[in-house]
């Protein structure tokens, strides 16, 4: 006798980019705003708990990040404060957008690289190789090589762990967390006192600036550079790479079903190599995008503080690795921090020092959210079965 | 057959301990200083891994070529550098010096081991040390006693993992994911915490450290080492009582039957769900005492993100010593002794310490690559179990 297996439903498929997919369509927008909403609401009870007025704060946060300018530039009011704050908080944005492709690509190839981090650091220092030579060149050329540096970089980096997968199999993960740390310390070892890329400065643990012709335009003055032009063709590069093109065609099946893409000739391998490589790129652009648009040079301090491709990871889950998602799951968290930061806050409303952390903290519960779709589709559930009870209770009794 | 086989291990294990000599013997307190040395020693390794290799131990006998070249061309170079700079590079502190390295990342790798042989995955041991480390300051000043610090840290530790736990095995998230999220969660809370209760940036309370072996029983102060911390010596025993749990005894059998086949372990009766969260609760726990050590055992304050990547190394050391506490305990072993070598190395020899930090790192790439013995995770890692 034989027992046929109970049917799969979509909910018990075991991968996230399965279980992403499922909800994409099901659940749609709902999924990540509701885990916004919840991680708010629970950071404003850290805040209500150690006793600071929630809707204050974030007001004065939302204000901080110059998300007010909208509302004061239609209503003809002064506009320069919060235009500065919306510059800084679009400035910070872009590399996060940028970064989360990187996570998001390799995601629709059902590969988690959170090497963020390394691949935009060894694309931020190729760039910068190229920025300080070259001296004179026309702006352009020097941005773009700059720029073609910086992807290559970052496509150098990730497809280390690319190969490793496709080779011998080495889970991305555990790969790329130890490419970040090498990326990082390496860093630190070029840029340090006596380093072989120190700059200048013979005290100073810091490297040499990038030449005037390879920084990057202002497009809105003082702050914002033309990077977030570059963070919005890239998201349609990313859109139409994926859904338009052979190569997305065969990053998606194998993100799938690997089996199944393997059995219809589908180089698995290969496919795991490029997404990582290409993700790789899209992070080492990140970089190249800070470096000439903002930083122009580095700190040996940079690597110990810079996490950008961390928060990065929080974004594409949210923006459910879709383009559109991408972008303001990016100026989320871009204004969170913007906002949090000691020059944006007002201090006798809410300390930057803790703002600072409240971020990390409601960035950590968006992640556990998103990630516990689960979670948000039972109470979800649980609503409708409430007002299904509520509604109709004679005919229709709930199903325990 | 099979005592054939063993035989062999035991040919490619004298290799390896060959080669360490090859180089430990050019240094303090041996300074052999003559080329004799390394080249008969690394000679002896190369020949007994290649003997090894030849009768199919293919593992050990590839870490044996490997040690005995790696000795060779270290005590090579150890004799090209001249004796006062070694003496002072290589010291009896040296020693003390990787046990307190090596503390933190053994408990938190014992912790990650408990966890991965479960089928949870652990990247959020970063996370849980630094819960530990704040708890355990916030603890021993709250209440006065080193005791209780610790045990907060423990609790809060414990506590994080649950959450780790829950979404990773209830809810079904991806466990990479959450575990990333455990390690943000605990940067935010102990950072806002930590400025919260103490807005002066240090508290002024008395921080109530762990004592060493000496000053918590005098009668032992004759045991070289009695000035370390006592959690470096209850390491020990954790190190211990991890392999013997997990290796010898039915729990151990459960633990590991649940990270390999899920569906088989429940299929005979065991709770795969209640063993998975006693894994992870244990991780946290085992975790958090590694970030105790770091704050009230060493340092005797905390500061945000203090943990720095130590869970991320511990991490390393779990793959490194391929899921198996004695080995992963070497590993820990052997970063410890590379950060504490990084110090001197710099001062002494201009060796830079941030590249010597890329050490565990290469390693675990290396390891995990499979040039030298592939490390192979336990098969069920990663996947959440759907109870039928």
């Amino acid at each position: 006798m034989t027992v046929t297996p109970p049917a799969q439903t979509p909910e018990i498929e075991d991968t996230y980019s399965l279980r992403s997919t499922f909800y994409e369509r099901a659940g749609g927008f709902f999924v990540p705003f509701a885990a916004t909403v919840l991680a708010f609401f629970i950071g404003g009870l850290v805040v209500l708990i150690t006793g600071h007025n929630p809707i204050e704060a974030y007001r004065a946060i939302f204000e901080g990040a110059g998300f007010n300018w909208p509302y004061q530039w239609l209503t003809g009011q002064d506009t320069t404060a919060s235009g500065r704050d919306l510059q800084q908080t679009l400035r910070a944005a872009t590399p996060l957008i940028l970064a989360a492709l990187a996570v998001a690509f390799s995601f629709r190839c059902g590969l988690f690289n959170i090497g963020g981090q390394g691949q935009y650091w060894v694309g931020f220092i190729f760039a910068l190789l190229v920025g300080t030579h070259f001296e004179g060149m026309p702006r352009p050329l020097h941005v773009t090589l700059c720029i073609v540096a910086g992807i290559l970089g970052g496509a150098f980096w990730g497809g280390i762990a690319g190969f490793l997968r496709a080779t011998v199999g080495a889970h991305e993960v555990i790969t790329t967390i130890m490419l970040n740390w090498i990326a990082l310390y390496v860093g630190k070892w070029l840029f340090e006192l006596d380093g072989p890329l120190q700059g200048a400065a013979p005290s100073l643990p810091r490297s040499e600036v990038i030449d005037d012709s390879a920084i990057l335009w202002i497009i809105w003055n003082p702050y914002l550079h033309a990077g977030i032009l570059i963070a919005i063709v890239v998201l349609f590069i990313y859109t139409l790479l994926l859904n338009r093109t052979t190569l997305g065609y065969e990053v998606r099946a194998v993100g799938f079903n690997p089996e199944a893409a393997r059995y219809s000739g589908i180089g698995v391998r290969k496919n795991y190599f490029l997404a990582l490589a290409i993700s790789g790129a899209f992070a080492g652009l990140a970089g190249t995008v800070d470096l000439v648009g903002v930083k122009h040079a580095v700190d040996q301090s940079d690597f110990d503080t810079n996490f950008v491709a961390f928060t990065a990871i929080a974004v594409a889950l949210l923006g459910r690795n879709t383009a559109v998602g991408i972008f303001f799951a990016g100026l989320l968290f871009a204004g969170l921090s913007v906002g949090t930061s000691s020059r944006n806050l007002d201090p006798e409303i809410f300390e930057p020092a803790l703002a600072t952390d409240l971020a990390t903290m409601i960035q950590a519960l968006v992640i556990f959210f998103v990630g516990a779709d689960l979670l948000i589709v039972y109470i979800w559930r649980l609503r409708r079965h409430l007002h299904l009870r509520r509604t109709q209770p004679a005919e229709e009794p709930a199903p325990s | 057959m099979i005592d054939r086989y063993r035989n062999f291990k035991t040919v490619a294990s004298v290799g390896i301990v060959l080669g360490v000599a090859a180089f430990v013997l050019t240094l303090p307190p041996f300074t052999i200083r003559t080329t004799l040395v390394p080249i008969i020693f690394g000679l002896g390794a190369l020949a007994l891994g290649l003997a090894a290799i030849s009768q199919g131990e293919r593992r050990l006998g590839g870490f044996a070529l490997a040690i005995g070249f790696l000795g060779t061309v270290g005590g090579l170079w150890a004799l090209g550098v001249d004796q006062d700079t070694l003496e002072a590079v290589i010291t009896g502190g040296l020693v003390a010096s990787t046990l307190r390295f090596a503390t933190p990342l053994a408990y938190a790798a014992m912790g990650g081991i408990f966890c991965e042989r479960s089928g949870i995955v652990n990247i959020g041991l970063e996370g849980m040390m630094l819960m530990g480390a704040f708890f355990a300051v916030w603890g021993s000043i709250w209440s006065g006693s080193w005791v209780v610090g610790v045990l907060t840290a423990m609790i809060a530790g414990g506590l994080l993992a649950l959450i780790h736990g829950v979404f990773s095995i209830h809810l079904r998230a991806d466990q990479i994911v959450s575990g990333f999220a455990v390690n943000l969660l605990a940067l935010g809370l102990t950072g806002y915490l930590y400025s919260s209760i103490y807005p002066d940036g240090t508290p002024t309370e008395k921080v109530d450290r762990v004592p060493s072996l000496e000053e918590a029983f005098g009668f032992l102060s004759w045991v070289p080492g009695a000035d370390l911390s006592l959690l470096v010596w209850t390491m020990f025993l954790v190190v211990i009582l991890s392999f013997v749990v997990l290796f010898k005894t039915p729990i151990g059998l459960r633990i590991r039957s649940v990270g390999e086949h899920p569906r088989a372990a429940d299929t005979v009766g065991i709770s795969v769900y209640g063993v998975r969260y006693a894994a992870v609760v244990t991780s946290g726990v085992l975790a958090a005492l590694g970030g105790a050590f770091l704050s009230i055992g060493f340092t005797g304050r905390f500061a945000e993100n203090m943990t720095s990547g130590r869970g991320y190394i511990a991490l390393a050391a779990v793959i490194f010593g391929k899921w198996r506490p004695g080995w992963a305990f070497v590993a820990t072993l052997l970063f410890g002794f590379g950060f504490a070598l990084a110090i001197p190395l710099q001062r002494e020899a201009d060796i830079s310490s941030n590249l010597i930090s890329t050490l565990p790192y290469v390693l675990t790439l290396i390891a995990v690559a499979g040039i030298i013995g592939r490390s192979i995770p336990p098969a069920a890692v990663g996947r959440p179990y759907i109870k039928q």
